[in-house]
């Protein structure tokens, strides 16, 4: 595909501040049109640099940016037309909301009685049409947040930029106003760019996950693409809950690999980014894929576990368990009318698909 | 909901008692509050404000004069104001003068009234000294026979009006402003008028500073509030280096600099750009220069402290919402630093009002301030009551122009450190 399909491309950007660490290397990242994509990672990752290059508040030391197939690298960012909500919102605090929101459509030269339409309609997108005459100080965090929205989009840019926004706000708020930008950017059809460090927010609102880490992206991927098939290590262990289990690969079929694992105990797991027999691997398999007592058929396997203790959640009893020497090994049993009863102390058989089992390099 | 609850549980138990309980809980606090500010109030109000008070007094304190003519002070309250005074004040103020005589009184009395009238401490030291040698009545007469002076009307208004307790004589003065013969508050002649210049230009001076202040400084303070540590605490201590070194020398050090054979010509004539010295001192040049220098820092700091306060996300915002550099900066982050203009542009305007030493010394005679005239009277003429009045002045002028400074900036707001 050309440069002309995609809304933004990041083509081997390299970023470095004090000219010896690269704080991101050689990213190459394709955004298309509407879409919502999530930059998740941890802190120190490169992922908020990277909004700030698109943004054109930092320039890249290497490579290009690509925005409607135009390289930006050379344009200031005013030039740009791309809305951006900022993490502590940057309301202008001497501004009333409405004199905020009419900012960029003011510096843009559009007629006042068209101004006064826009800015009412940006603010009853997002409810806040009583709140024109407030100032930013008389206003809430959720509230802020909800205008600095409206003020990126007011003037109707096709892409916009959020870093970490809701990251100041309480659990509950947070996940209200999760769902609120997924459907203006739904209503939209924005293309949006989401810093975040929050995964479960990034499971619940992207198209697409580009986990950073180290400053390169680990994996693009839907978020259930993303959760479900990891592929490496730092994935599986950043995203949700994992288990782990080091092994040696013995045999080879297909795509399935028999790991022989440090006890000595034999299980068939699905080959990711390792090749050959004889190589260590991580085995890892998502604590609710976990069968106890299971029937042994072809596709799944039986190995021993001991109960170290029992946690209950409500939802579900959380069982942490000591599997091939690993005592940090966590099995979620559902709370169903007919879940299995264990006691602490107690040794059972537990099982899998060797299919949710995946081997990836250490 | 839960706010109307407690509300109504207040009411129907006793809300009173729930009030006691909170101001005896609070009293504990408000005393400790009032405890740690007490010592430093007491020392403002005995070694400030109350010396303050006693100053300013003096500039319409007039008592001293009914204490050295005590009988004349009664006997002229009854005088119509037209025409002479009757036989008894006469009386009164021979008696009067003997004893003021013999107590080397009177040639205070004479400086006081002459400040009014010029002439009348010629005349009371002339009949002083001959006072003795009227021996009884008609006093009238006799001190007339002295000098035709007694005989004017117009020396006895001046001698009612200066036996009164107060007197507005010195605030008019201030603002050159005095009594005609006729007890009428009327503008001096132009040739003596100077005090109002003297304020208009003192006012003038400080606005000119204050606002060179704030060009140089602003842009030092920007720099500051957005540089690396390092090369903020270096620009703080350069900055600070002003208030390390006494006054006196710095200022002296730029006549140095500014002088005919100093630095800056020298070098100016050694490049060949001038052929003549420009003259840079004893001049208002000089006087903008040594201001501008030692006022810097209470216009930075402020300035600086707003700045550092200011997220760079602001101008970010402005950007990304499609504002060129210069409207983001005029229209996002200079109206967030107002509070610190307001609060640099007050400390260095008020400090320029009272500045003395400095436009004394690299200052012309035209380019004197306020203060440089209220130490004139208080060390050359001994006049305390003119230095008080000027003084009066300078810091009514002082109040006036924060109070509509401060509507305006929103003293709340102001940001001082």
């Amino acid at each position: 595909m050309s440069d002309k399909d995609f809304h933004v491309r990041f083509k081997n950007v390299q970023k470095s501040y004090d000219g010896k660490q690269l704080v991101v290397k050689d990213l190459n990242l394709d955004i298309e049109k509407g879409k919502f994509v999530t930059m998740l990672g941890p802190s120190g990752s490169g992922k908020t640099t990277c909004l700030m290059m698109l943004a054109g508040f930092e320039s890249t030391t290497h490579g290009e940016i690509i925005l409607n197939g135009r390289p930006i690298n050379k344009i200031p960012p005013h030039k740009r037309g791309i809305g951006m909500v900022f993490q502590n919102y940057a309301l202008f605090p001497h501004m009333s909301v409405g004199e905020n929101l009419a900012f960029p459509l003011e510096v843009r030269k559009i007629a006042k009685p068209e101004i006064e339409d826009m800015v009412k309609k940006a603010l009853d997108m997002v409810q806040m049409g009583d709140f024109i005459d407030r100032y930013p100080g008389q206003l809430s965090g959720g509230q802020k947040q909800r205008i600095a929205l409206s003020r990126a989009l007011v003037f109707n840019p096709e892409l916009v930029l959020m870093d970490e926004p809701l990251g100041a706000l309480d659990k509950q708020l947070r996940e209200q106003m999760q769902y609120e930008i997924k459907h203006i950017h739904e209503q939209l059809g924005v293309s949006v760019v989401y810093v975040t460090h929050d995964q479960a927010e990034a499971l619940t609102m992207s198209d697409q996950i580009a986990v950073f880490n180290d400053g390169v992206i680990q994996q693009l991927a839907s978020p259930a693409d993303l959760y479900e098939r990891p592929e490496n290590s730092f994935i599986a262990q950043f995203i949700g809950e994992n288990n782990q289990l080091r092994g040696t690969i013995e045999k080879v079929n297909k795509n399935i690999a028999n790991v022989k694992l440090e006890n000595g105990e034999n299980v068939s797991a699905l080959m990711v980014d390792v090749k050959d027999k004889g190589e260590v691997t991580l085995l890892s398999i998502r604590p609710e894929r976990i069968i106890i007592n299971p029937k042994t058929t072809k596709n799944s396997q039986a190995l021993e576990g001991k109960v170290l203790e029992l946690i209950y959640l409500g939802d579900h009893i959380r069982c942490r368990m000591m599997v091939s020497g690993n005592d940090q090994f966590i099995v979620k049993i559902p709370n169903s009318s007919t879940h299995e009863l264990l006691k602490v102390g107690e040794k059972i058989s537990l099982g899998w698909d060797k299919k949710d089992c995946r081997a990836l390099k250490p | 909901m839960t706010f109307a609850a407690s509300e109504g549980a207040d009411n129907s138990n006793d809300g009173k008692s729930l009030r006691k309980k909170l101001l005896r809980a609070e009293r504990r606090k408000k005393f400790e509050a009032i405890g740690l500010v007490t010592p430093l109030l007491i020392v403002m109000v005995v070694f400030y404000f109350v010396p303050i008070a006693m100053m300013l007094f003096r500039s319409i304190d007039n008592s001293q004069m009914a204490k050295i003519l005590p009988q004349t002070s009664i006997a002229i309250q009854n005088w119509s104001g037209e025409g002479l005074p009757d036989e008894i004040t006469y009386a009164a103020i021979v008696g009067d003068m003997k004893i003021a005589q013999a107590d080397r009184d009177l040639a205070k009395v004479g400086r006081r009234l002459n400040f009014d009238l010029v002439g009348f401490h010629s005349l009371l030291s002339k009949s002083g000294r001959k006072i003795d040698e009227i021996k009884g009545p008609p006093y009238k007469e006799n001190l007339i026979a002295f000098d035709k002076k007694w005989g004017n009307e117009q020396y006895w208004t001046v001698m009612e009006r200066g036996l009164k307790n107060t007197t507005l004589l010195y605030l008019l003065a201030a603002i050159d402003l005095k009594y005609d013969e006729n007890n009428k508050i009327v503008k001096v002649p132009e040739y003596e008028a100077i005090y109002v210049s003297i304020i208009s230009r003192t006012v003038y001076i400080s606005l000119s500073i204050t606002i060179l202040t704030l060009i140089l400084g602003f842009p030092i303070a920007y720099f500051m509030a957005n540089t690396t540590p390092r090369t903020r605490n270096l620009l703080m201590i350069i900055l600070l280096l002003v208030f390390w070194t006494s006054l006196l020398v710095r200022t002296l050090s730029w006549i140095l600099v500014l002088q005919n054979n100093g630095v800056v010509n020298n070098l100016l004539m050694f490049t060949g750009i001038i052929t003549e010295p420009l003259d840079m001192v004893f001049n208002r040049f000089g006087v903008y220069v040594a201001m501008t220098h030692v006022l810097l820092p209470f216009m930075v700091l402020p300035l600086y402290s707003v700045m550092r306060s200011i997220p760079s996300d602001y101008v970010r915002a402005a950007q990304s919402l499609g504002a060129k550099s210069i409207t983001a900066f005029i229209r996002v982050y200079l109206p967030q630093t107002l509070p610190g203009i307001g609060a640099g542009a007050l400390m260095v305007f008020i400090q320029a009002l009272g500045y003395y030493i400095t436009p004394a010394l690299v200052g012309g005679p035209r380019d004197q301030m306020v203060s440089y005239f209220v130490a004139f009277f208080v060390n050359e003429r001994v006049n305390w009551s003119m230095a008080s009045a000027l003084g009066l002045t300078l810091l009514i002028l002082t109040g006036s122009l924060y109070l509509i400074f401060g509507k305006r900036v929103n003293i709340a707001n102001m940001k001082l450190g």
